[in-house]
């Protein structure tokens, strides 16, 4: 597959679909963050994580429109200000979910699955009624438009880049969070051993909402992000759950450079031989990948050596 | 000041305490004996809000905690460590006695736990699950002790720990004491430990207390006959 191509060719077409492998990589980490947060900590799959994001995305749409429409001098910075507003949103709609629903339903994984996904469709419906079904997108801003052309076949999207940057910045900041906030100590007290840890004085209750409300925030960042590369539509979610699944999985649910490391290397595979086989033959390729190196490692690429 | 009244806990069906009475004057160490299965470690875990009471009440200095959840009666001034230690093993020795600071509010360890556990400070950055069972237990203890009790709570604490340990346990633990004021209630099936740091020793069998002297009165062989199978 690779004869019809000349090596600079190859070379270009290695760098692009790499590059273009970084963005999806972007919001595969910045999806999977919120999800294994949940996931690790309640032991919930948030089936409806999607549509938290798509949530984000409308948010970022609804101000961008906002922008043009009373503040068109300041434009350029709308994205700032909806990235914000998409986490204060979708938080404060994981709180909600996590006081009506989710916390009736600890210790019943089953029932969790089928009570998200039912809230996903809920939440589908409703971004149809709302925003109609078609597809809605933004105007980026003038300064993340075009591209670097690194040589004469190889070209970087700025906005692109931008989502990258971004990714890095939320990622750290998540990663510190839990390592040094006081909050992210009690969240690894509560994910280690639940009783024990309200044995020792932590409100159990009030840091699985925390946790719930901060995992879909950044699922609503996420959509931020995901507006610059994709258009939002009422199911556009729907189409990264499951590969975000498999990022969490195959990372190893309570690792987070595990997360970050999965989701580099699904999204690379998959953009790179995307390029050279159909999208589906790609998806098969990783996906049974993914089931073989899962059979050798269980517990996923990271996990910590530690006694049990 | 605390005090066990008329106190029952079942699991569904079957009373595993049943109208159980104790108190606690300030500064005492209470120890309780009983063979496997009679319920000590039950007691435990329902006097800290694991499990939860069917009937009668818990009082700390007139308040009443039998309702409460577990956070809230650390809030109200219990400590516990419970069987089996139970610390955090994927965290740090510090993190360990951190979420133990949760209630008070506090941000930094008091220098005064490391001065009672001097291993801990050399050990501040493992993560708690690669210490050994003494160092472990020494590690529950000062989480306990992290959100400043009046009672303090301890589930078998010898369990799975060498007899060297176990004595040097035995002095910490009147040291805290005195030093910092509290009660303490130990559950035990070993003796000589209980006679080392007890002021007082009961004997529970079938969920109930069935003696109840002071330690200097205490027959070993009457207790030693409760305790053998």
């Amino acid at each position: 597959m690779f004869a019809d191509y000349s090596i600079t060719e190859l070379t270009s077409i290695f760098a692009m679909q790499g590059f273009a492998g970084l963005i999806l990589f972007s919001v595969f980490v910045l999806m999977a963050l919120g999800l294994a947060i949940i996931f690790g900590q309640m032991g919930v799959i948030n089936m409806a994580h999607g549509e938290f994001m798509i949530l984000g995305a409308y948010v970022t749409y609804l101000t961008s429109s906002l922008f043009a429409e009373y503040l068109p001098s300041v434009y350029g910075s709308y994205f700032f200000i909806a990235m914000i507003f998409a986490f204060i949103v979708t938080a404060a709609l994981g709180a909600l979910v996590e006081w009506s629903i989710i916390r009736h339903l600890y210790k019943r994984p089953l029932d969790t699955l089928l009570a998200t996904w039912g809230l996903s469709l809920i939440l589908q419906q409703l971004y149809r009624t709302v925003f109609g079904a078609r597809e809605v997108g933004v105007t980026l801003p003038d300064w993340l438009m075009g591209s670097y052309a690194l040589s004469d076949s190889i070209e970087i999207p700025i906005n692109g880049l931008f989502v990258m940057g971004l990714t890095i910045f939320i990622t750290v900041g998540v990663a510190l969070m839990m390592q040094k906030s006081r909050l992210g100590k009690q969240t690894r007290a509560v994910v280690q051993n639940r009783p024990m840890a309200a044995a020792v004085g932590i409100n159990t209750e009030k840091v699985d909402r925390m946790t719930f409300a901060l995992g879909c925030g950044i699922a609503g960042i996420a959509g931020s992000a995901f507006t610059m590369i994709g258009s939002t539509g009422p199911t556009s979610g729907q189409l990264y759950i499951v590969d975000t699944f498999l990022v969490v999985v195959f990372g190893g649910a309570s690792s987070l450079i595990g997360t970050v490391a999965s989701a580099f290397t699904i999204s690379q595979a998959q953009s790179t031989m995307e390029f050279f086989l159909s999208g589906s033959t790609a998806k098969v390729l990783t996906l049974l990948t993914v089931v073989g190196i899962l059979m050798l490692r269980p517990q996923g690429l990271f996990s910590l050596k530690i006694r049990r | 000041m605390f005090q066990v009244s008329d106190y029952s806990v079942a699991y569904g069906q079957s009373d595993v305490i049943r109208n159980l009475n104790l108190s606690i004057k300030p500064k005492e160490i209470v120890a309780i004996l009983g063979r496997n299965g009679m319920g000590k470690t039950t007691l435990m875990k329902s006097l800290i809000g694991m499990i939860p009471s069917k009937e009668g009440s818990l009082t700390l200095d007139g308040k009443e905690l039998s309702g409460l959840k577990s956070y809230e009666r650390v809030g109200a001034g219990i400590g516990f460590v419970p069987q089996g230690r139970m610390i955090f093993s994927t965290m740090t020795v510090s993190e360990n006695i951190e979420t133990g600071l949760t209630s008070t509010g506090e941000r930094k360890i008091p220098s005064d736990l490391y001065s009672l556990f001097p291993v801990l400070d050399e050990m501040k950055n493992r993560r708690g699950g690669n210490l050994s069972g003494g160092q472990q237990q020494q590690l529950a203890i000062a989480r306990a002790l992290a959100s400043n009790p009046s009672v303090l709570l301890l589930d078998e604490p010898t369990e799975g720990i060498q007899p060297s340990i176990i004595k040097e346990m035995a002095r910490t633990l009147k040291q805290i004491r005195t030093q910092r004021n509290l009660s303490i209630l130990v559950s035990e099936q070993v003796l000589s430990f209980a006679l080392d740091i007890a002021d007082r020793i009961l004997v529970i069998e079938k969920g109930a207390i069935v003696l109840d002297v002071p330690v200097a009165e205490a027959d070993q062989a009457t207790i030693t006959r409760y305790l053998s199978v």
